[in-house]
């Protein structure tokens, strides 16, 4: 790591923020007092590096006593026993940080690199190697840009420091998704490091989406991070989590959090496509709460992790809001994803609709869970759910659970699953079109992904092809 | 015979189950023009089928030669790219994919068809308004939504694309109004004259052949090639049906 962190000490202010996190004090002897449980005293460390105000440093011990406290959940989705929780200060410890050289790194993912024709100089830092590369540039440069509308994008610790913005972070931070919303919401605050923070001012409309994953790369962070977004009355903003480039760290828990605020006449498009390495339990919080006449619009394309629980959660308090939710998820050889998504409308005359696909291979599971809830004024509230899952193989599983809690009998909501496989027919005409079989197979299958691909912007849309097809060759891992 | 592009000897095929050709002999010379008929249920389409490779009927006797090779265990993808070419009598649906980048996409897997994409574009326009084919089609998802003819003419935008060296067409004619008719009738033609193809018409209706000279006609029934005639043929069965050779076939004590 030393090297690493090294070079890229002088570079921006943003890497030192990185660097300081993981400098503990203790020696690897000290690691080891500490490996039965996540302490106090790092806790106290992680707030004390990144300079803090008490009211985080509160915070984060608060959360801790109650991530001890809670169970862990029961009988919900895939086990996650083979996730060591005894050991969970290792974590947040130097010692598990991302791979530290490229040479750490595992083959089939620098394969999967070479295969999605990803650039040698971002390879390093895309696999989560806090190596210099250009991006870090785009970020500065982006960040001057939209500054320039007064749109604020940075880390949470940087507006942490700015006494301007500490103010708003203290309001907005932790409101939205409670410590005690379950044990590993509570795991987050105690430990949280990096992510965003985006304000968008009142009328603002950004012209190009703001691409978080230029951000997390510098930053080197990622595990435990905290997105905050806010999007002032009327104004509009996309926002792109992450790449198709698989992100790999030693340590295999991901528990992020990301709180959402969708003022009055506003819109947010928030899209992600996640492609965690395979070792990875993925439990990440997402919500988002949507003023009236407001959109919310998610885009979610699940790729990678062993176990994954994501089900991001729209709260549609505003009259006239409306939510879509757009969301595939892929689950090969060894992979449990639990996905989904939950909707709260509780305003008037709200609508929702949510539109998923699940492609299941090589014996990989699909749970698909939605929560639909209409509050009991939300008069006139529509909501649509419709899921479609596609087996390729007879040892794969596909199912989905819908949920519904309506108090409002003027609502009205839908719900409607299919199941399919792809037809022999439909292999013979493309293959008597000159397609192999596996060409052939891609095909439908990109051909059924299309719905989300359309949603996301050009080259994301390229790459999550590439994706698939890299999927369908059994090529990742 | 060596000079012929499709040999077919002694074969026989079915499902697992059912047995539905039966010992079919059947050459056709590069360029000529042949014609399939035979009643409902005959086998026609599975003959066309088994030609192409379709996984689902197995052969249990007999072998296909095409163009100097022999392709009886032959994937269907192989045969495509070998020059073999089938219009299939209900082409399918595949949601999510544009026409116009899965002709690109086969196009580009032939090195005798590789070309930029602004000569493919070109190329792909001027057989769109030969067949008659709206532009906006090429941008909306293949077959996805196609009425019946629609989808036949998307078969012929495919056929006049790749130049196979064999086109078989099961029913092309079917389904198709009077103006589409003729507009496919003369696409057919143009593939024959272009592309000095070769031709296995599968029909019930004769009305498309008035514009082609048709070397051989074939009668199948109950999976058996029971007459191989002139263009003359056509015309007896117009007008007399299959009664004759379903009574020969049943005197030689096929069931
Ligand atoms: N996949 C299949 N499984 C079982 N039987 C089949 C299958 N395909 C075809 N058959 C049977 O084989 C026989 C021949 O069918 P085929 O479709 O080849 O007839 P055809 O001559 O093309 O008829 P038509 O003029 O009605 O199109 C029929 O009895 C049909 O039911
Ligand atoms: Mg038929």
């Amino acid at each position: 790591m030393a090297e690493a962190t090294e070079t890229t000490r002088k570079r921006s202010q943003v890497a030192d923020v990185d660097r300081s996190l993981y400098d503990f004090k203790y020696s690897e002897e000290g690691f080891e007092r500490y490996a039965d449980g996540l302490s106090t005293d790092i806790v106290r460390a992680i707030s004390e590096k990144k300079d803090e105000p008490q009211w985080m440093l509160d915070m984060r011990l608060k959360a801790l006593a109650i991530y001890e406290e809670m169970e862990m959940p029961a009988n919900w989705g895939p086990s996650i026993e083979m996730l060591d929780l005894n050991h969970i200060s290792a974590y947040v410890s130097p010692k598990t940080k991302q791979a530290s050289s490229w040479d750490e790194v595992p083959e089939d993912i620098k394969n999967t690199f070479e295969r999605l024709g990803i650039p040698e100089a971002e390879r390093e830092s895309l696999a989560g190697v806090g190596a210099q590369y250009d991006s870090e540039i785009v970020y500065h440069n982006m960040r001057a840009e939209v500054a320039d509308q007064g749109v604020i994008y940075t880390t949470i610790e940087d507006a942490l420091h700015d006494p301007e913005l500490e103010p708003i972070v203290h309001e907005y931070f932790g409101k939205l998704i409670p410590m005690r919303d379950h044990k590993f919401a509570a795991l987050h605050y105690a430990v949280w490091s990096g992510g965003s923070f985006v304000y968008v001012p009142e009328g603002v409309t950004l012209p190009y989406p703001l691409q978080s994953y230029f951000r997390l790369n510098a930053q080197g962070a990622g595990q435990f991070e905290h997105t905050l977004i806010i999007v002032e009355p009327g104004a509009d903003l996309h926002f792109i989590e992450g790449c198709s480039a698989p992100k790999y760290y030693e340590a295999n828990l991901h528990a992020g959090a990301v709180e959402l605020f969708v003022k009055d006449n506003a819109r947010l498009r928030y899209s992600t496509i996640e492609n965690w390495s395979k070792n990875m339990f993925n439990l990440n919080t997402k919500r988002a709460t949507v003023g009236a006449d407001a959109k919310m619009e998610w885009v979610s394309g699940s790729f990678g992790s062993h176990v994954s629980y994501l089900y991001p959660t729209t709260i549609m308090q505003g009259a006239r809001s409306t939510c879509e939710f757009t969301g595939i998820t892929f689950a090969g050889a060894t992979q449990d994803l639990d996905t989904g998504c939950k909707v709260i409308l509780n305003g008037p005359d709200t609508t929702a609709s949510v539109d998923t696909k699940s492609i299941s291979k090589d014996g990989g599971i699909n749970t698909f869970r939605s929560s639909i809830v209409v509050g009991r004024k939300a008069d006139r509230a529509r909501a649509t759910v419709s899921c479609a899952s596609l087996m390729l193989d007879d040892f794969s599983r596909s199912d989905t659970i819908p949920a519904m809690d309506v108090r409002n009998g003027s609502a009205s909501v839908g719900h409607e699953a299919t199941i399919g496989r792809i037809s022999d027919d439909t292999i013979l005409y493309l293959m008597s079109r000159g397609c192999s079989e596996a060409e052939a197979r891609t095909m439908v299958v990109n051909g059924f992904a299309d719905p989300v691909s359309k949603e996301l912007p050009m080259e994301y849309a390229i790459e999550m092809n590439n994706l698939i097809k890299l999927e369908m060759e059994g090529a990742i891992g | 015979m060596s000079d012929q592009l499709l040999t077919i000897s002694g074969l026989s095929a079915g499902t697992e189950d059912t047995p539905i050709l039966h010992d079919i002999n059947l050459s056709i010379g590069a360029g000529e023009t042949h014609v399939l008929m035979g009643p409902n249920g005959a086998g026609k389409s599975t003959l066309g089928h088994v030609i192409m490779g379709d996984p689902v009927f197995q052969v249990t006797g007999g072998s296909i030669m095409f163009d100097g090779q022999d392709v009886t265990d032959k994937g269907a993808d192989k045969r495509s790219l070998a020059g073999i070419f089938l219009s299939y009598q209900a082409p399918v649906e595949v949601p999510g994919v544009p026409l116009y980048s899965f002709l690109r996409t086969i196009c580009q897997m032939r090195p005798e068809l590789k070309t930029t994409a602004r000569k493919f574009r070109a190329r792909v326009g001027e057989i769109a308004d030969q067949l008659d084919i709206d532009q906006s089609f090429l941008t909306r998802e293949l077959n996805v939504g196609f009425s019946g003819g629609e989808k036949k003419k998307i078969e012929m935008l495919q056929l006049l694309l790749l130049r196979p060296k064999l086109a078989i067409l099961d029913e092309t004619d079917s389904g198709l109004d009077v103006d589409a008719l003729s507009i496919v009738s003369k696409a057919i033609e143009a593939y024959r004259a272009d592309c000095d193809g070769a031709l296995l018409m599968i029909t019930h209706n004769t009305r498309i052949l008035e514009r082609l000279s048709v070397d051989h006609t074939h009668v199948m029934v109950r999976g058996n090639l029971v007459a191989d005639g002139p263009a003359s043929l056509i015309d007896d069965i117009d007008s007399n049906g299959f009664a004759r050779f379903e009574n020969e076939l049943a005197q030689k004590g096929v069931e």
